[in-house]
């Protein structure tokens, strides 16, 4: 049995198969064009379809984790208006004659760099932000859609971190459990996990997520912020006072079993 | 507009939330600026930025205990300065 011990944010337990959350790479390659304007069209057609995206998100999130912190994808949508970052991808594509996708790649770096370099840990974390508006963006001129998580049964959901817009984003009846490598116990992900009523760990660390497999059954307990790729640890919790599990359909017989079996007056 | 002279306004505010300019305040006052047709800025220490900019306005850094320099320019000068008067008193 594999234990991995980070920070509970959340007090609760799920038992369940772990699915490992991996983002897609965007790859963009800096391509010289000979005519500029349908570059231009076509990042006015990705950043309209963005922003369509965000405001679907938006809504969804004001549902789900309250309006102060849905107001997130409020200021996305805003970022990708903002004249600043609109000039400089505009007159990278004018100026130096290259593919759209490029020069949004190129431009939420400088922007990333910017907020990356200040001497604010909150302002730091913002890069993330316009990396992740730029990311849609480039999705959308690319076609292709953000990954959803395709499964049949609630899962434990790993990932090294999620971003707002990941958090918000996913199947919300398949959720069992977030357990992150990174993050804050003031994310998203934390917020949300309060609000669904399931364990959210954190910072277990980038190794845990190279160790792990899809698939694998697991313990997620946001208690003690302790992840157990194992099922056997449902005595220990209930010997610590836990009676509430959250539990994959897959796993109630067997976590039953171990509850009958449990002699609590020991 | 003809024979008619703008004289700017300018006033000072120091921060008091605790986290500063963050994003959520920045994007309210950005889209607070945007509705004046004043050409309002912000200014923090030697660097001045559009209040209607809003990656510029969180790149500023402003932080708890900073002094802002307020600048409205043109238009409704008056009802601008009061609009984002208010809102730095109410918001940060």
């Amino acid at each position: 049995m594999v234990r991995y011990k980070g920070k509970g944010v959340y007090g609760a337990v799920a038992v369940g198969k772990i699915s490992v959350f991996r983002r897609r790479d965007v790859e963009v390659k800096r391509v010289r064009v000979e005519d500029t304007e349908p570059e231009l069209a076509r990042l006015e057609e990705a950043k309209k379809k963005a922003v369509a995206q965000l405001q679907q998100i938006y809504e969804k999130a004001l549902k789900e984790v309250g309006e102060a912190n849905a107001r997130i994808f409020e200021i996305h949508m805003m970022m990708i208006e903002d004249d600043d970052y609109n000039e400089a991808i505009t007159e990278m594509i004018r100026g130096q004659s290259v593919n759209a996708a490029y020069a949004v790649a190129a431009t939420a770096d400088n922007f990333a760099e910017m907020f990356s370099s200040m001497d604010d840990s909150y302002m730091q974390a913002r890069a993330a932000d316009v990396r992740d508006i730029s990311n849609r963006i480039i999705a959308c001129m690319n076609g292709s859609e953000n990954n959803s998580s395709v499964c049949d049964e609630k899962v434990i959901i790993c990932a090294d971190d999620l971003v707002p817009s990941e958090t918000v984003s996913l199947d919300k009846d398949k959720v069992l459990a977030f357990v992150t490598a990174h993050g804050s116990s003031n994310s998203h992900t934390a917020i949300l996990a309060r609000n669904m009523n399931i364990p959210a760990i954190i910072g277990l660390g980038e190794e845990f997520l190279t160790q792990i497999r899809d698939g694998a059954t697991a313990v997620a307990d946001g208690f003690t912020g302790e992840l157990a790729a194992d099922t056997s640890l449902t005595e220990t919790f209930l010997r610590m006072g836990i009676d509430e599990l959250s539990v994959s359909p897959a796993f109630v017989l067997k976590v039953r079993d171990a509850v009958r079996k449990t002699d609590l007056s020991k | 507009m003809k024979g008619r002279y703008y004289i700017m306004k300018t006033f000072d505010h120091t921060i008091r939330d605790e986290l500063g300019i963050h994003a959520r305040p920045a994007g309210m006052l950005a889209k607070i600026a945007k509705n004046f047709d004043s050409d309002i800025t912000i200014t923090k220490g030697e660097k001045t930025v559009g209040a209607a900019k809003l990656m510029a306005l969180m790149g500023l850094g402003v932080k708890c205990g900073d002094t802002i320099t307020v600048t409205v320019n043109g238009g409704n000068e008056d009802a601008a300065a009061e609009g984002i008067k208010s809102f730095l008193e109410n918001n940060l």
